[in-house]
């Protein structure tokens, strides 16, 4: 009935437009503007690879994501494995202490580790105290202190996303396993893990794009000498008013989150047609 | 029970969430110092970071910037939201199946990028007040929360209810206020208090839309925590964090918190 279908266009319509014209539109006209640059029509995206700094951030940039992505995702699983076994209360209390942090502001969660990682630190005074190091040691505005910034903000997200995913996956298969002769080991390994690989690519996407896009933790653990795509395009728009540059950056950005999620979505179902 | 988890797996799930505490324990700590600089574990214990959060001015406005656009955002992404879940749920045959993906786009893009692309075109384009865009982007921001939530509070409930109503001559209006509202209040109460809580804490969105006299809280703590390493901003990270348990207590009183995690 052609009538019921406007009732539910009719209802929907405030917010059909308000994701349109002020998401899509607004991203579009930034995309759209990055090919009319008066030098030719991929002139800034040319500029950019041309650049070995501006190259150097984007690697930077996904090498990061694909760190942070590869470390959540082991320590992630194993947790989330724990979780999903233990007792129904003590299972709960897990959950909400994993949903804790996840609630907690990015800029509180980058802080803390300020205060771990600095020159003057908890861990470099812990360790001069030791007597493991006599000069503090340079945590801070390393790679290293980005990566494990993000997998502290990331962890819980995957712990939360593949509790449901392996109490979803029926007991009777892993019993079936065991009683027909395999070790916990090969279960583990041959049954679990097949059975979760959906699961885990949707926590990977996840977290593989909310670390490329992030913008707190890189900012204040990495600073300027660990530029990434963000704190770049923030760079840009805001102390250099490189409209061009900075929008460039955006559209790259939007262009491999956009690919990573359709392509892996699309993989996790592929795999396993009755995943979400 | 023949599925117990391997004690190397046990332990690494301890240190996982020793990992996860730890610094949580430490911002509260530090927030608690009598010293003019960050150090853990507190050296003499004090309160006088947490009122000089409200001696500094910067931080008292940006908290009453933030507490009004997380209100505002949420209760105008519910008046859009709710509608649009009711119809993705209620039309579900009618409506083609990428307007239900389109709710979700805002947190499919960067949300960097999206801020980026509201000044662009807000703020310098059409000159919209700073304030004015800020409540757009937040909105947006929220609008998956609330539109995927009351979605799933919605799957459950029978349209058949609403349609005896209608037959017996209860008005359209009404009955969505008396008989399908009341039932998806939980849903409501839990994409209120996400959608909330994103807000807070957003910096992403907000990094963009600040001007003169206009900021965030999340976004005045970065800028205070890159000219000053005094315990100023983990007294306010504290402050954050309580109201955090302060809302999640709700959550548990009225739904329970395995809720947040589906």
């Amino acid at each position: 009935m052609p009538l019921k279908g406007a009732a539910g266009w009719a209802l929907s319509a405030p917010a059909t437009l308000a994701v349109i014209g002020f998401l899509l539109v607004p991203i579009g006209i930034v995309i759209a503007g990055t090919f009319m640059d008066p030098r030719g029509i991929f002139a800034p995206y040319i500029s950019y690879f041309n650049s070995g700094f501006r190259t150097t951030v984007l690697f930077r940039t996904l090498q990061i994501a694909a760190l942070t992505t590869i470390i959540s995702l082991v320590f992630g699983f194993m947790t989330a494995y724990v979780v999903s076994r233990a007792p129904a209360r003590l299972r709960s209390l897990l959950i909400i202490a994993a949903v804790f942090p996840l609630l907690t502001g990015v800029v509180v969660r980058a802080f803390a580790w300020l205060i771990i990682l600095g020159r003057n630190g908890i861990l470099n005074n812990t360790l001069i105290a030791l007597g493991l190091t006599n000069e503090p040691l340079e945590m801070l505005y390393t790679q290293g202190a980005v990566i494990v910034g993000m997998v502290y903000l990331f962890v819980p997200l995957m712990v939360l996303s593949l509790v449901g995913v392996l109490e979803n996956i029926p007991r009777d298969v892993l019993q079936a396993s065991s009683s027909l002769g395999a070790s916990p080991v090969a279960t583990f390994w041959q049954v679990l893990l097949p059975l979760a690989v959906p699961g885990l690519i949707v926590g990977a996407v996840l977290v593989f794009t909310g670390s490329f896009t992030a913008y707190a933790t890189p900012q204040l653990l990495g600073g300027e000498r660990q530029t990434v795509l963000a704190t770049l395009l923030h760079q840009r728009a805001m102390v250099s008013f490189d409209w061009v540059g900075a929008s460039t950056i955006a559209a790259i950005m939007t262009v491999i989150t956009i690919s990573v999620v359709l392509v892996m979505t699309n993989l996790a179902r592929r795999i396993n047609p009755m995943a979400t | 029970m023949t599925d117990r988890p391997h004690p190397i797996l046990i332990i690494v799930a301890a240190l996982v969430y020793v990992f996860l505490m730890v610094p949580l324990v430490i911002v509260v700590g530090a927030a608690l110092s009598d010293t003019t600089y960050l150090t853990f574990p507190p050296q003499g214990l004090s309160l006088r970071w947490f009122t000089n959060i409200f001696e500094i001015s910067a931080f008292r406005r940006t908290i009453v910037t933030s507490l009004q656009i997380a209100f505002l955002g949420t209760f105008l992404a519910l008046v859009i939201g709710i509608p649009a879940a009711y119809a993705l749920n209620r039309y579900r045959v009618e409506l083609p199946r990428w307007l239900g993906t389109l709710f979700v786009l805002p947190i499919l893009v960067p949300e960097i990028v999206f801020g980026f692309a509201l000044l662009k075109s807000l703020t310098v384009g059409a000159g919209v007040p700073i304030f004015v865009a800020l409540l757009i982007g937040h909105t947006l921001l929220v609008l998956p929360y609330v539109v995927r939530v009351i979605s799933a509070s919605l799957a459950s409930f029978d349209f058949s209810i609403e349609e005896a109503a209608i037959s017996l001559g209860s008005a359209p209006l009404k009955t969505f206020f008396t008989i399908v509202l009341p039932n998806v209040r939980a849903g409501m109460i839990a994409a209120f208090i996400l959608a909330f809580i994103t807000s807070l804490n957003d910096v992403s969105v907000s990094l963009f839309l600040t001007g003169p006299g206009i900021s965030t809280l999340p976004i005045q703590i970065l800028a205070h925590v890159e000219q000053f390493f005094d315990p100023t901003v983990a007294s306010v990270s504290v402050l954050l964090m309580f109201l955090t348990v302060a809302v999640m207590a709700v959550v548990e009183r009225t739904l329970g918190l395995t809720f947040l995690a589906k």
